[in-house]
C-alpha cells in the first residue's frame, strides 16, 4: 500500500511539495513539544517511549562537542539511519552554517527537518544557507529578531533561541527570548500615522537588513511568522516551563537529557511539564526523584561561545 | 470561548470539542498520562460534536495501522487509518480539495506527514476525496479529516462544523 500510495503522490502534478506553508506547517505540529537530541537507536527509542515530537540525530550531543573539540560536522548518514530507522516520529538533523552540499545530503536521506547550527563548525563566514530552493524545512538559531528575520528573508520555516548548547545553563536562551520578545514588542508599537510608520519600517528594515515587507508583516502581526522556539541549555522540568512561560512554542533538549543521570525518567518528566508548563501541581510532581542532572557550566568560565557563532 | 484542553476538568467547561494536527504518539502518550482518556472516550460516546485532523483523525479512529503498539485510539468513527501513510516530510503536500459541502470552490487541502484512510464503514459519509481517497469523514457529530484546516484561513469549514454542532446540541441558531 505505502509504496503505490508514493508513486500516487508523485504522479499528481496538484500535490505541490516543499510549499512554505507545507514547510511552516511541520514547524507547528511541534508546537507544544519536546525534541530530544540523540545519538544512537537505543537513545531516539527512549525520546519516543517518553513522547518526544521529534528526534534530533547526531554524532556527538553538544556537551561532547564542546569537551572534545575538533571540527564537528554533519553526523555520518549511517548513524541518522539508524535513528531513522528505529522511530516513527519525525527526525531532525544538524549541518554547518551554510554547508548547503550537507544540507542537500540530509534532503536526500528525507531528514524532516535540517537544523542550521551554530553547534557545528561553522562552515562559511559570509553566508547561511538559502534555504528557499529546499523541499526539506530547516531551522536556525537566533540570538535576537534581526537575527531570526534574516534567517526567515532566507528561507528558515522555524527559529529557535541558540543558547549555550552544551552548558546545562539556561541564562544564554533566557536572554535570546527576551530580546527576541521585547523588539517585537517594540514593533507592536508602531504609529499608525502612515508617513511616519513608513519610515520607522525603512529604519528597521535596514537596521535588521531585511525587505520592508517582512518587517510590516511582522508589525501587523505582532509575532514571528514562524514559530519560535528554545533551544540551549535545558536541563530540568522547571527550566522547560520556564521558557515556555516566557513565550517558547516548544522546546529542544540537548544534553540534558542523556548527560543526566536517568534520561528515561528526565525525558518523560520535560514531555509532561513542556506540557502543563503553566500548572505548578504538575511540575512539582514531575520535578520528583528524577535523580541527578547534568552538572552543567558557568558560562564565564567557557573557552568557546557557540552562541557568537552566524550573524 | 475556545478553551484549551489539558485535564478532565477542562474537558468538562466545553460543549463540542476539536483535536488538531500534532504528533499523534505523543499526544495518545499524554492522554494516557493524564485524567482525560476515560472522560474523554466518555463524552465521546455521549455525543458531544467533535473533529479531528490529522493525529486527531488517528486518535478517533477504530483501526489504526503503522502506530505504536501501545497507541490509545478511541474509535469514535469507523474508519481504518495508516499513520504517516505518504511517507517523511518531503512527501508532505498541499492540493486542492472538492468539498461539495462548502460550495464549488475547492478548498485548501494541507497534509503534513498525514495518514490516510484505507477503509470507511458503511455508516460513514465520505466528504470528500483525494485521488479517490477519504479524506474528510463524518459519522454523527465526529468529523475526521487527514488535512489541516487550521494552517489556512479558509474558515467555511469550521463554519459547516459548528453550525452543525450547534444543531446537534439544540441551540437555535447559535453556535456552541
Amino acid at each position: 500500500m505505502a509504496s503505490s500510495v508514493e508513486s500516487l503522490n508523485s504522479e499528481m502534478t496538484s500535490h505541490k511539495t516543499g510549499t512554505f506553508r507545507v514547510k511552516k506547517g511541520l514547524a507547528e505540529m511541534l508546537e507544544g513539544g519536546v525534541i530530544m537530541d540523540v545519538v544512537t537507536s537505543d537513545q531516539a527509542k527512549i525520546a519516543e517511549d517518553a513522547g518526544a515530537v521529534a528526534v534530533m540525530a547526531l554524532e556527538r550531543v553538544p556537551a561532547d562537542i564542546r569537551k572534545e573539540g575538533g571540527v564537528a560536522r554533519m553526523s555520518p548518514p549511517e548513524v541518522v539511519e539508524a535513528i531513522q530507522n528505529a522511530v516513527s516520529i519525525p527526525v531532525m538533523a544538524k549541518v554547518r552554517i551554510g554547508h548547503f552540499a550537507e544540507a542537500q545530503i540530509l534532503q536526500a536521506m528525507g531528514v524532516d527537518f535540517i537544523d542550521e547550527s551554530e553547534v557545528l563548525t561553522p562552515a562559511d563566514e559570509e553566508y547561511h544557507i538559502d534555504k528557499m530552493p529546499f523541499e526539506v524545512p530547516f531551522v536556525c538559531g537566533a540570538n535576537n529578531l534581526g537575527e531570526a528575520l534574516r534567517r526567515i528573508n532566507e528561507g528558515a520555516a522555524l527559529i529557535r533561541s541558540k543558547g549555550e548548547a552544551g552548558t546545562g545553563n539556561i541564562v544564554e536562551a533566557t536572554r535570546h527570548l527576551r530580546a527576541i520578545n521585547s523588539e517585537l514588542a517594540e514593533l507592536r508599537q508602531m504609529p499608525e500615522s502612515k508617513t511616519r510608520r513608513i519610515d520607522l519600517v525603512a529604519r528597521v528594515a535596514k537596521r535588521h537588513r531585511v525587505p520592508m515587507e517582512l518587517i510590516e508583516a511582522v508589525a501587523k502581526a505582532g509575532k514571528l511568522p514562524v514559530p519560535l522556539f528554545c533551544a540551549g541549555g535545558i536541563a530540568t522540568p522547571a527550566d522547560a516551563a520556564f521558557v515556555m512561560q516566557l513565550g517558547a512554542e516548544a522546546v529542544f533538549v540537548g544534553s540534558g537529557i542523556f548527560k543526566s543521570e536517568n534520561p528515561a525518567v528526565r525525558a518523560n518528566a520535560i514531555v509532561e511539564a513542556t506540557t502543563n508548563y503553566k500548572d505548578p501541581d504538575i511540575l512539582l510532581k514531575v520535578s520528583r526523584n528524577l535523580g541527578e542532572a547534568m552538572l552543567g557550566e558557568e558560562l564565564a568560565t567557557l573557552k568557546t561561545r557557540l552562541a557568537d557563532r552566524g550573524w | 470561548m475556545p478553551v484549551a484542553v489539558r485535564t478532565a476538568k477542562e474537558l468538562e467547561q466545553i460543549d463540542c470539542l476539536i483535536i488538531p494536527g500534532g504528533e499523534s504518539t505523543t499526544i495518545s502518550k499524554m492522554l494516557g498520562s493524564s485524567d482525560l482518556l476515560d472522560s474523554l472516550t466518555e463524552k465521546i460516546q455521549s455525543g458531544m460534536p467533535t473533529w479531528g485532523t490529522c493525529a486527531g483523525m488517528i486518535l478517533l479512529a477504530s483501526s489504526l495501522l503503522d502506530g505504536r503498539s501501545d497507541q490509545h485510539f478511541l474509535g469514535a468513527i469507523n474508519i481504518v487509518v495508516r499513520r504517516n501513510a505518504y511517507g517523511r516530510q518531503i512527501a508532505s503536500f498541499e492540493a486542492a480539495v472538492d468539498i461539495p459541502a462548502i460550495g464549488s470552490r475547492p478548498f485548501l487541502g494541507v497534509f503534513i506527514r498525514s495518514p490516510i484512510v484505507e477503509k470507511a464503514g458503511s455508516e460513514v459519509e465520505v466528504l470528500a476525496t483525494l485521488d479517490d481517497l477519504p479524506v474528510l469523514c463524518r459519522q454523527g457529530p465526529v468529523w475526521a479529516s487527514s488535512f489541516h484546516p487550521e494552517l489556512t484561513d479558509d474558515t467555511r469549514l469550521h463554519q459547516l462544523f459548528l453550525k452543525e454542532a450547534a444543531t446537534c446540541l439544540g441551540i437555535p441558531n447559535g453556535q456552541p
